[in-house]
């Protein structure tokens, strides 16, 4: 009976070092840090329609194209991943590559743009880019701090102490970092000066 | 070195250590480095005469104390080869320009050598500042001066068209950070005649320790090593002890241009930014 304060408060004090608290705090940062990316990936999702419609107004004869961000787009949201499986890499290089294409179709709408000046100067097309381009800029941000976090996370979980807190209790599986590329990037891209003028 | 010295595995072993601390602090050397926040404009990059420095640091003043929001106008003289973007956010996030978590700063970023300027929003100003507005600030008010060679009165013409807009009404937290800031400065007021110098009691006291245990052992020889304490202590204890610290708020409240120190905020791409 005498014992039982300074031996609760030596196994409270034990487990403390063993990561029983600072591996969920680790857990939930990179939950919150993923729903950023989400955030961001949903807002362009939601700028594209609007996008369309302006490009589609001013410019005749680029409807493949067109239906080909619309299809991206229609993929990319309808896969989500849920916090809960941050650590199966199945789930994220699907959603990764969902993403990825629709970035591939957006910079080629985006490209062939580029031959409508009169599109090019409407302001509220102007917007739009300055809107895009803003939520490009947010994404890659989210990526890098959830990359961040999850690097922190997979320290934490690995290292001593906190992994044996890791093992014994939670059974934590080290989560997987957001690799931000495009379908084919590992392929250098080929130029062709072939059919300039 | 020759080996048969007995200390001559100990010197290696120092000059192994001596080699890797110096690896480590040229890695960290050549870590991304940011100007130093000198105020609520740090011209490094000298585009701005005295009194242009002097009118925008006014108009951020006046704006702070409207709102809580922080306006900050940095001229870069080196992007040290990163986008504007990127640059921006990390500025940002390393001033910590904003109220901590409202994150309500912004900080006009203009790169003369790179000829970049972007509108760095914080993530709590990004519904009232938009991408499409900052974007229009940048095309409409800032790069026809640029482009004309009158860099001051872009900048002004940039920073002002900012605060205009950072008139909007502020909202409920960052009300409670301004009326929490006057309440501060009326206190401060009426109690500068009659308030009780606690900083200068308790020194007074550690300083009466000190001397009363400098004069038990003075006769014993240890003047020297009683004598350390007081300056050890003075050196740690300023920033502490000093009567700076308002309850864990770092808004200096518009007392004046020396005591300007971004709220913790943060940033997260919010903005635009335009080239000439």
């Amino acid at each position: 009976m005498k014992f039982r304060t300074p031996v609760m408060l030596a196994a409270a004090l034990t487990l403390g070092a063993c990561g029983i608290n600072s591996i969920p705090t680790a857990d939930e940062n990179v939950k919150a840090k993923w729903a950023d990316v989400q955030a961001d990936y949903q807002r362009r999702a939601d700028l594209i329609p609007n996008l369309v419609a302006t490009v589609k107004g001013s410019v005749q004869g680029e409807d493949k194209i067109l239906t080909d961000v619309i299809n991206a787009r229609a993929k990319a949201t309808s896969i989500q991943v849920n916090a809960d499986d941050l650590s199966d890499p199945n789930k994220m290089a699907q959603f990764q590559q969902a993403q990825g294409q629709l970035n591939g179709s957006l910079s080629r709408l985006l490209a062939n743009v580029e031959a409508y000046p009169q599109l090019k100067s409407q302001d509220n097309f102007q917007t739009l880019m300055s809107q895009l381009e803003g939520t490009e800029n947010r994404i890659t941000i989210a990526i890098r701090d959830y990359n961040q976090a999850v690097q922190g996370y997979n320290t934490r979980i690995r290292t001593f102490p906190d992994a044996i807190g890791a093992k014994v209790f939670y059974g934590a599986k080290p989560k997987v970092p957001y690799q931000a590329t495009t379908p084919g990037a590992q392929n250098a891209p080929t130029v062709d000066f072939g059919n300039m003028s | 070195m020759s080996p048969s010295l007995p200390c001559s595995r100990l010197e290696r072993w120092l000059l192994l250590i001596a080699v890797v601390a110096m690896l480590c602090v040229a890695a960290a050397a050549h870590a991304q480095t940011f100007p130093k926040l000198t105020g609520r404009v740090v011209d490094d990059a000298h585009l701005l005469s005295q009194q242009q420095v002097d009118q925008l640091t006014q108009l951020s003043q006046s704006v702070e104390q409207a709102s809580s929001r922080q306006l900050v106008v940095a001229t870069i003289p080196d992007l040290q080869g990163y986008p504007i973007e990127d640059y921006g956010y990390k500025l940002g996030r390393a001033w910590g320009i904003g109220q901590q978590g409202i994150n309500n700063g912004i900080i006009l970023i203009v790169a003369p050598k790179e000829k970049k300027v972007r509108i760095e929003v914080g993530y709590g100003l990004e519904p009232i500042m938009t991408d499409a507005l900052s974007s229009m600030i940048i095309q409409n008010d800032i790069l026809p001066k640029f482009r004309a060679g009158d860099m001051a009165g872009g900048i002004i013409a940039g920073a002002s068209a900012i605060a205009d807009q950072l008139k909007a009404p502020p909202d409920e937290a960052e009300q409670k950070v301004v009326a929490a800031a006057n309440a501060q400065r009326q206190h401060q007021q009426s109690s500068d005649g009659g308030g009780v110098p606690w900083a200068l009691i308790f020194w007074l006291i550690v300083i009466g320790f000190m001397m009363a245990s400098r004069f038990s052992h003075g006769r014993r020889g240890h003047r020297y090593r009683g004598g350390m304490w007081p300056i050890f202590l003075w050196g740690s204890g300023f920033g502490s002890g000093s009567s700076w610290g308002s309850g864990g708020s770092s808004w200096s409240g518009g007392g004046g241009f020396s005591g300007f120190s971004g709220g913790g905020g943060s940033f997260g791409g919010g903005g635009a930014s335009g080239g000439w």
